[in-house]
């Protein structure tokens, strides 16, 4: 086994997150997808960390969680308040920028 | 990266790799499958446990923990908050907005899984593993600190902006602004009370004065009628036996022994019936 297996293990994961946003209509699994997409690109950046032998990509990760956590607490904000005023969470129903 | 480094890794890693690696996938899988979205949730909880082995065994412990902490322990607990606050019963509906949507998804998901998956392999499939010693390995959270604030300080910085911004707008946007003088006080409740209906106190319960506080019982007024505004909707009024009620002193007994304080022994009448009962 090689490195590369946590690398395509990393594109599989990211591929089912892609195919959850495409697919799913609740607006918090859609988020929830978007977060696995995150991960599995951190699982790629500590990979190449590791290749390297340097932190950097460990470091690329960090801030990648960070920024994580910020975008989930607005975008969960941003879902709270469009329930509030459409009582649905579904993303087919907030369609009032619909041409 | 050296041509001579090594490129398989040790036995035990491998181990790990193909019993979490699974564990992994079904995860995701799960997460995308599952058609309640806190089942969704949970199963995320599972892939990113997996993940955060994942960086443990890479060398990375660190990143591990924090995997760990903030993921599991506060971005997904900040998700299953929202699902309550949303309501756990708003499902996926099963019928497609667009005709094809998911059959056309897959296929671009297998498409673009196999592409890219393919590429990487091909493209790293001889990838070195650094040989890391167990002293570096040791020294990963002071390495981290060392570029965290020498190389990456401006980052970090502006990363205290982002997150400060971050609580600030979740805070405006999930707070709701009542409009000035929406709310009514004490003393304007009680004036439309008392202006509007002719019946100022607050309606009686049933059951109150009869023998049974069942929702079927109605209520008796002062002069013994039964008030059958009081009866719950939906129930057919039962007519209740009262209570005997008192009509003189002599009735009414001895009130020290009504208010069941001083004398212990009960009395015959109702009264002090009553304050026996409640020693």
């Amino acid at each position: 086994m090689t490195l590369s297996y946590y690398l395509v293990l990393a594109a599989i994961l990211f591929t089912i997150g892609a195919v959850g946003v495409l697919v799913r209509r609740n607006a918090i699994v859609v988020f929830m997808c978007v977060e696995l997409m995150l991960n599995s690109v951190n699982l790629t950046l500590v990979t190449f960390a590791r290749a390297t032998g340097t932190v950097d990509g460990q470091i690329m990760a960090f801030f990648v969680m960070v920024v994580a956590a910020a975008e989930v607490v607005v975008g969960l904000a941003i879902i709270m308040s469009i329930y509030r005023t459409r009582r649905s969470a579904s993303v087919d129903d907030a369609n009032l920028l619909k041409y | 990266m050296t041509p001579d480094a090594e490129v398989v890794v040790s036995t035990g890693e491998a181990v790990v790799f193909w019993v979490l690696g699974p564990v992994a996938l079904a995860g995701a899988l799960g997460m995308v499958f599952s058609r309640s979205a806190v089942h969704s949730a949970l199963w995320l909880v599972n892939t990113m446990l997996a993940l955060g082995v994942f960086y443990v065994v890479q060398s990375a412990p660190f990143l591990g923990a924090v995997q760990i902490i903030v993921y599991t322990g506060a971005i997904m607990i900040l998700f299953l908050f929202v699902l309550m606050l949303v309501g756990r019963d708003s499902s996926d509906s099963v019928v497609e907005t667009l005709r094809g949507q998911r059959v056309a998804a897959a296929v671009l998901g297998v498409g673009f899984a196999g592409l890219v998956g393919a590429g990487i392999a091909r493209a790293t499939q001889d990838l070195p593993v650094a040989a890391t010693s167990a002293a570096q390995a040791e020294r990963n959270i002071p390495a981290i600190a060392e570029l965290l604030f020498t190389r990456y300080l401006l980052a970090f910085e502006v990363t205290s902006a982002l997150l400060i911004t971050a609580a600030v707008g979740a805070m405006v946007l999930a707070h709701v602004e009542r409009e000035p003088g929406s709310r009514q006080s004490q003393k304007e409740l009680s004036r439309a009370r008392f202006l509007t209906s002719d019946r100022p106190q607050t309606p009686s319960g049933p059951g109150v004065y009869a023998r049974a506080n069942s929702v079927a019982a109605p209520a008796l007024l002062p002069d013994g009628r039964a008030d059958g505004s009081t009866v719950a909707t939906g129930v057919e009024p039962q007519e209740v036996e009262q209570m005997p009620r008192p009509t003189g002193r002599e009735q009414l007994g001895n009130p020290d022994a009504a208010l069941g304080t001083l004398d212990g022994t009960p009395s015959g009448t109702p009264g002090g019936r009553a304050g026996g009962e409640h020693r």
